[in-house]
């Protein structure tokens, strides 16, 4: 593991690179077959509404999967993540146009841990609303 | 109803290996946008000090949650899985997910609560490699929402 980031050039408070990760039902369906969840609540927006949803939404695991791009773009190497955890709290609406919709990324290193390693806390929004919360990532650094 | 807290503790038999593809990588790095060359140049991984191409830290999921249907679908637990959302979700890594890992998932139910009316069941997933050595942990909390009276 050879992450470009000193633990020594890191301090609690440290902001990491905030970044903005735009989302349309393209993404979802290129989502869906990648990662083989194919619920109709990602793709179609009649089952997604007969079962009380807004609209179409994106996949938990996509959000999940964009916000720790804001730690592996700073580490370098994604084999530096040690844990990462996070708790799916609201749903990213994707209308069908072709704006989609936008997660918006930021974290901060909020603790200094032992072996290099620090706890970093993410936030990730869509529309003004918080779309992950608890969510965390223990990162091993040069 | 409430599910069987004596399911609490149960664990599944290790699934079939499930081989990592670097071409499947590629296809998941691509659809979460990432380019990082880690997921695709096997020459930038070894750069990194890894072996060949590594797995996005989210790629593990649709193993340990394919796994995880021998728990969602168990009859005996009973589980409503149309009224099943996605909680909570947390990684622990020995190592990252790699091209060429043949990779096997035990299942184990770790915690069954009952919260107004909904089960919430918390399933960890070992993943082990071909040669037995640890490589990931996955805990997948499921909320299964209470049903309408009838």
């Amino acid at each position: 593991m050879t992450a470009k980031i000193a633990y020594d050039d890191v301090e609690v408070g440290t902001e990491l690179p905030a970044r903005t990760f735009p989302v349309t039902r393209a993404t979802l369906v290129q989502y869906a077959g990648a990662s083989g969840d194919f619920n109709p609540i990602h793709w179609n927006e009649k089952f997604a509404k007969e079962v009380g949803l807004p609209d179409v939404i994106a996949h938990g695991m996509f959000t999940m999967a964009e916000a720790i791009r804001v730690v592996t773009d700073w580490t370098g190497d994604p084999g530096a993540v040690v844990e990462y955890g996070v708790r799916f709290t609201r749903p990213v609406v994707v209308p069908n146009d072709d704006q989609g919709a936008l997660i918006e990324v930021s974290a901060k290193v909020a603790a200094k841990l032992d072996d290099n390693t620090v706890r970093v806390d993410l936030t990730a929004t869509s529309a003004g609303q918080k779309v992950l919360g608890m969510s965390r990532a223990v990162v091993r650094l040069a | 109803m409430a599910l069987d807290q004596s399911f609490v503790g149960r664990s599944y038999p290790p699934t079939e290996p499930y081989e990592v593809g670097r071409e499947k990588i590629r296809e998941f790095a691509e659809a979460v946008g990432d380019p990082n060359p880690a997921y695709t140049d096997p020459e930038a991984a070894k750069a990194l000090g890894h072996p060949d191409v590594v797995a996005p830290p989210t790629f593990v999921f649709a193993i340990t949650f394919k796994a995880a249907g021998q728990v969602v679908q168990d009859p005996q637990l009973g589980l409503d899985y149309g009224r099943v959302v996605h909680g909570d979700q947390k990684f622990s890594y020995v190592r990252p997910v790699r091209a060429g890992d043949r990779l096997t998932v035990t299942s184990t139910i770790e915690a069954i609560k009952s919260l107004a009316g909904n089960d919430i069941l918390d399933i960890r997933g070992e993943v082990h490699d071909e040669a037995g050595e640890h490589v990931v942990t996955a805990w997948t909390k499921l909320v299964a929402r209470a049903a309408e009276e009838a």
